[in-house]
């Protein structure tokens, strides 16, 4: 594969320019909130500066922000310049700019309901808890945004396979087509959710909803939207990881199946979140349980064909024995920067794995579901690898687009290290106390943390001050990373043209596989196990709810209507 | 695909493979169950402890903005209890501490499990899903004792005891 390098204009420079400062700003407060949190909850402070005495308010900021909106943000800007320069098509800017534009108002309006205390619902906006109608307005633009961003590069991809027929489309775009086409068909129940239950319910137009279809809805879309945070990471460990590490890809047949198995697998899962629930058989629970066993597969066919390509780098980069290519990886080198950002990520979601697939164990999930567990464990996923491989592109994309140099590279190197630190502090005491009953979505510090409280509980509170700790960690390393990204994007320009080039890695095992090549098929399967895994739910849900519900404040027991 | 990977693919897929079976074998050998989807119940608006048989209970709890009613259970060692959960308002989450009970609570829906206490002692629980404003308020306990006079103060339902 003959290296490229993208030329950047000035159109494209700017969108890119908002499409990843903004966001960055987004999660710096966002983090702001799970600091806070970890401080309300050990009962250090009842009151912070930015958001008041509302802890509810400020997990509801933590959750939307961190975790719909910068994830968002970043899966548009990365597949804008994957799609760009893989296939070496000229993106249509307009449309980009429309899409940039719908994310930025959707999710200005969204935070600032949240910030107004309109909209005190956690990201999982379960109804009965209302939201103001301009909260559910704003993400919808936020999801229709990302929308727009996919369609405008479906043409692209068209044109390029009618031009090179019978090539393999490249692994980076057959993975950020797949993670917009995950996207495209979950975003469309809990679409149906916002507009055709909850925005006309929160309006007024129609007095009752039903809870229970709603949450089901939710998940329907609730896990699709989990792995549309990890695909974008796993196009840069299979795409650029390997080369960063001095060696190839073990096998892109691995790669191309991996991504193919994630269409098929990521949406008929959804109640593997409602195992708890009521009102849908225990039968289909399982189902989904045994789909979510089957989407785990890629997860572990990733974990070998990584470490196979990792060790391959090693060795050549002399390493010797059993584990010795281990020693030999560049994890402090500064000039390849981006690596420490993939590896830490990648330490980190074997933890991250390992708890998942605990969730996803039908009866076990007993024992853990809606405990500080949980937490413990998303913060081992989108807190870990997600966010720092999302953290570490945006940093290299900026400094690509605005044409200017990476500052400070000893500090952004070392900060997915310290993350990793504390984000397995953090984790381990909110998992062994969510182990011990300690409940998730819960402001202990008034009460189960407080020693004068009735309901105090003091077996918890070692793992709650542990989970300060971890958190004060984390944060510092946000610091460090938002100094060195906020004096990148201030530092001077570098001479002459803005271009763009990615790591792209070069297969070590390469095979001709038709059958892999084309998304049809793989689409259509997924709508059948769709289709199958969900109309036995949604009938069991219709037939178990006794009625609907009035809308309720966060506030008041009395309904609002 | 190398014989390297064709391995790796195999024991992942028996991992997993072993890993769902050991599922099936919970439920189908140990009884362990998750909740399932409730049509024979007639929703309820009040808090209700019947006994239906010797050991046997069958409690019907209401979660609101923010407590359980009831928030406290006392009950004989060795009592089975069948638990049905519903909503008054918006969603709760109930969780019995050191049993394998966790149920969500949805309005308009009924969620059931069966459960049996063999330990004397207090079973602490706490709302798990954002009810509100309170919602780090809203707990309650299930006491298991031997001890008369606590079960006489209790008022059991079903009179002899
Ligand atoms: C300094 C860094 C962070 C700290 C200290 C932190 C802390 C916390 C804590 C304590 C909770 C649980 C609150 C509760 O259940 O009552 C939480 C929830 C959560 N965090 Fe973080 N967090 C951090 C960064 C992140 C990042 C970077 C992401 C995502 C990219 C993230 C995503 C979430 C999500 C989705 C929830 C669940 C919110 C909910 O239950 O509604 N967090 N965080
Ligand atoms: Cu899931
Ligand atoms: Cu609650």
């Amino acid at each position: 594969m003959k290296s490229y390098v993208m030329k950047i204009d000035k159109s494209n420079r700017y969108l890119m320019g908002v499409l990843l400062i903004i966001p960055m700003i987004f999660l710096v407060l966002g983090v702001y909130g799970g600091l806070m949190q970890t401080l309300f909850r050990a009962g250090i402070i009842q009151s912070d500066p930015f958001m008041g005495p509302d802890y509810y308010k400020g997990l509801t900021m933590h959750g939307v922000l961190n975790a719909l909106v910068f994830t968002t943000f970043f899966a548009v800007a990365f597949g804008n310049a994957v799609v760009s320069y893989a296939l070496r098509m000229k993106l249509n800017m307009t449309w980009a700019w429309v899409s940039g534009i719908l994310m930025l108002v959707g999710s200005a309006l969204a935070t600032l309901m949240i910030y107004i205390g309109e909209a005190t619902v956690l990201y999982t906006f379960y109804p009965p808890l209302k939201a103001h109608p301009l909260f559910y307005i704003g993400l919808t633009l936020l999801v229709v945004g990302s929308w727009v961003a996919f369609w405008n590069w479906i043409p692209l991809y068209l044109k390029w396979r009618r031009e090179n027929p019978g090539e393999k489309t490249p692994l980076s775009v057959v993975g950020i087509f797949t993670t917009f086409i995950v996207w495209q068909i979950a975003t469309i129940p809990v679409a149906v959710e916002i507009l055709f239950m909850l925005l006309p319910w929160s309006m007024g137009l129609v007095n009752e909803i039903n809870a229970m279809l709603a949450r089901t809805l939710f998940w329907f879309f609730g896990h699709p939207l989990v792995y549309f945070w990890l695909l974008p990471a796993y196009v840069m460990y299979y795409s650029y990881m390997p080369k960063l590490a001095g060696g190839k890809l073990y096998s892109d047949m691995a790669g191309r199946l991996v991504f193919m198995m994630f269409i098929v697998f990521s949406i008929p899962v959804g109640t593997h979140h409602q195992y708890m629930d009521p009102a849908i058989g225990a039968q289909w629970k399982l189902l989904h349980g045994f789909f979510t066993f089957m989407v785990a597969l890629p997860s572990l066919i990733t974990a070998f064909t990584l470490a196979a390509s990792l060790e391959y780098a090693g060795r050549k980069r002399g390493g010797k024995g059993l584990f010795g290519w281990m020693f030999k990886l560049p994890y402090f080198d500064r000039d390849r920067w981006l690596f420490s950002y993939l590896i830490a990520g990648l330490v980190i979601f074997i933890f991250g794995g390992i708890s998942g697939i605990v969730n996803a164990s039908y009866q076990l999930n007993t024992a853990v579901h809606n405990t500080a567990w949980v937490p413990g464990h998303f913060h081992l996923t989108v807190a870990g690898p997600v966010l720092l491989a999302f953290m570490g592109m945006s940093l290299y994309l900026l400094s690509r687009y605005l044409n200017k140099p990476v500052k400070m590279k000893g500090w952004a190197l070392s900060m997915p290290y310290i993350w990793t630190i504390g984000v397995f502090i953090f984790s381990w005491g909110m998992m062994r106390g969510g182990l011990i009953g300690m409940p998730r979505r819960t402001n202990t510090g008034p009460s189960y943390a407080n020693q004068d409280s009735a309901l105090y509980q003091p077996e918890w509170i070692s793992y709650i001050d542990i989970s300060v700790v971890g958190g004060v960690i984390m944060t510092l390393s946000v610091v460090i990373f938002a100094v060195v990204f906020f004096a990148t994007v201030f530092a001077k320009q570098k001479e002459g043209e803005a271009t763009l080039e990615f790591p792209t890695t070069e297969p070590y095992h390469d095979e001709d596989v038709p059958w892999l090549k084309n998304f049809k098929p793989w689409v259509i399967a997924a709508i059948i196990i769709i289709v199958l895994a969900y109309t036995p739910v949604i009938i069991d849900v219709l037939q178990s709810t006794a009625g609907g519900s009035p809308p309720f404040s966060p506030e008041n027991p009395a309904p609002l209507r | 695909m190398d014989k390297s990977e064709k391995l790796a693919l195999g024991l992942s897929g028996l991992l997993l493979a072993a890993f769902f079976l050991a599922l099936i074998y919970a439920q189908v050998a140990r009884g362990i169950e998750v909740p399932t989807c409730i049509t024979d119940v007639e929703p309820f608006t009040s808090d209700t402890l019947f006994q239906i048989d010797e050991n046997e209970y069958e409690l019907h709890m209401i979660t609101r903005m923010w407590a359980f009613e009831p928030s406290s259970v006392t009950l004989p060692v060795g009592s089975t209890v069948h638990l049905y959960v519903t909503s008054r308002d918006i969603i709760h989450g109930f969780k019995i501490e050191g049993k394998n009970v966790n149920l969500m609570a949805v309005p308009q829906t009924i969620n059931y499990i069966p459960v049996t206490f063999n330990e004397p002692g207090e079973y602490f629980f706490a709302c798990h899903e954002f009810c509100g404003a309170a919602h780090h308020l809203m707990a309650g306990r299930i006491i298991i004792t031997d001890n008369e006079e606590d079960l006489a103060r209790a008022d059991l339902p079903g009179g002899e005891r």
